[in-house]
């Protein structure tokens, strides 16, 4: 058996979404080697995620072709972290191989996911996330004559909702949870991020309803129609497509394996903790973007873009941008707090409703659990396919259990990558 | 002008979609809402979260068991639903 590869670059930059783009444009003038890994097809993120669906805004292609411009920056799409088996190395796996990089300075850009909360009906085929929903769009799923009701909390709602429009569907609900007070406030203090408002103007939706959330979905083998509740009033909509979303939970599993500090965000979610020029707690590892806390595409370049220079110790240039970064982290702060989700959220599932999506464990398994340990040891809570990353979040938001730091593998990994694992020299003998 | 496209395989069945698709968007094409797996209980589970976390969508394809959400379909694919 040979060996398994080892690379290395100066930097490697885990995630190829705005902040992993801007921090490796940043850097790149430098000329160190520098490695940008990302589990999607092509860089973008989810929010310049491209696709035969999709209409990339001019941003992203402006920062995808900065990208392309320097030779020494090198793009590992289709590729997932798996573990940390030394270090300053990350075991790393493609379609085709594994391999192990050995870095010299690390930029966590992990993004975030979707806050996805149980509620009857949502394992249906027809049922997906409200960004998953933007996302499938855009790699190609077909939604035209469609009818989709978009529900949970948040602008991704809205945007969602234009996406899924622009595709040919016919979007006949979009349900926000928050209050129309708490809309309307967010809606006028975009007056400080005029860019904001004038994306608000192009997402104005007449389906649109505030202080309105989802109840169930109905479906036999997929989902036929939804069930929502309207300031008291419940009501039934016929649907084939039902898209959810609650918030975004920054993705901190590969931080914190690697034992970055964390600290709470102003929407409740735990995030990596990042000082004035995006350092973590540990040396040499730096973060960027929404697995910092969420805030959007504009925050992410202004954190990706201090996080590059300060890994290359331009500390100046770091310095630069920090005004940019503050704007937007005050945007993020007024996000957060206009769309809190009310504590009527964690009364969505009922005993029957499956929490776990891996190893259907319904909410009556884990009510009287005394947290997430016991949960994942005595109901299996967890322990499937996504390791948590679903079931976790909902666990936290519906009772408050803070999942351990994740162990490896990361992710579902080949056992032809696990064998690197093994120390190089293990590996040489047999 | 006509869109590119491609042919491939979903259990055994041939489906046409336009160059650049998702696997997850060839599922949906191939018949349903897309379902991808059935659960531990046997429910039917189709793509969910679309950005390669929920895991709902795992399918081989080509024999490798992968994520149809982050899997670009190419020509001759074969791909397999269920587990």
């Amino acid at each position: 058996m040979t060996a398994m590869a080892l690379e290395h670059c100066d930097l490697l930059i885990v995630g190829a979404g705005p902040a992993g783009m801007a921090a490796a444009v940043a850097a790149g003038p430098s000329g160190a080697s520098i490695a940008v890994i990302d589990d999607n097809p092509v860089p973008g993120g989810q929010i310049w995620r491209d696709g035969p669906g999709a209409s990339l805004p001019a941003a992203a292609r402006t920062w995808r072709d900065a990208l392309e411009r320097h030779a020494n920056v090198r793009v590992c799409s289709g590729t997932r972290v798996v573990a940390a088996p030394a270090r300053n190395e990350l075991l790393l796996e493609d379609a085709e191989r594994g391999w192990r990089m050995r870095w010299n300075k690390l930029i966590l850009c992990t993004g975030a996911r979707e806050l996805l909360l149980p509620f009857p009906g949502w394992t249906l085929p027809g049922v997906t996330g409200a960004g998953g929903l933007q996302a499938l769009i855009k790699a190609g799923l077909p939604v035209e004559g469609e009818r989709i009701v978009i529900a949970g909390s948040g602008p991704l709602l809205l945007a969602a909702a234009a996406t899924a429009r622009a595709a040919g569907a016919k979007v006949v609900r979009v349900a926000e949870q928050a209050s129309f007070a708490a809309v309307a406030g967010f809606a006028a203090s975009l007056l400080r991020w005029p860019g904001k408002a004038a994306q608000a103007v192009t997402l104005a939706d007449p389906q649109y309803r505030t202080s309105s959330r989802i109840v169930s979905a109905q479906g036999g083998a997929q989902v036929d129609s939804v069930r929502l509740l309207q300031g008291g009033r419940e009501e039934e909509i016929a649907c084939e497509r039902i898209a959810c979303g609650f918030g975004l939970m920054p993705n901190t599993q590969l931080g914190r394996m690697l034992g970055c500090a964390l600290t709470p965000t102003e929407a409740g979610a735990q995030a990596l903790a990042v000082d004035a020029r995006q350092a973590t707690s540990l040396p040499d590892i730096h973060a960027a973007g929404e697995c910092t806390g969420f805030g959007g595409s504009e925050r992410a370049l202004a954190q990706g873009t201090i996080a590059g220079y300060a890994a290359i110790g331009n500390k100046h240039a770091a310095k630069q941008h920090e005004a940019g970064r503050a704007r937007w982290d005050a945007f993020a702060a007024q996000l957060h707090r206009s769309f809190a989700l009310s504590p009527d959220i964690r009364r969505m599932p009922r005993p029957d409703t499956l929490v776990c999506r891996c190893e259907d464990v319904p909410f009556s398994a884990l009510v009287d659990c005394s947290g997430w340990t016991d949960a994942k040891l005595h109901r299996r809570c967890g322990m499937g396919a996504c390791q948590g990353r679903v079931c976790g979040d909902a666990a936290q938001f519906l009772f408050g259990w803070m999942p351990p730091a994740p162990r490896p593998p990361l992710s579902p990994a080949r056992i032809a990558t696990l064998a690197g694992l093994a120390g190089h020299d293990d590996v040489d003998r047999q | 002008m006509s869109v590119p496209t491609l042919l491939l395989q979903i259990d055994g069945q041939p489906v046409r979609v336009k160059a650049g698709s998702s696997v997850a968007a060839a599922l949906r094409l191939a018949g349903g809402m897309g379902v991808a797996r059935t659960s531990v209980t046997g429910q039917p589970r189709a793509p969910f979260c679309g950005m390669g976390v929920c895991q709902e969508c795992r399918v081989l394809i080509d024999g490798r068991r992968r994520l149809a959400c982050q899997a670009v379909c190419t020509e001759g694919l074969r791909v397999e639903t269920s587990e």
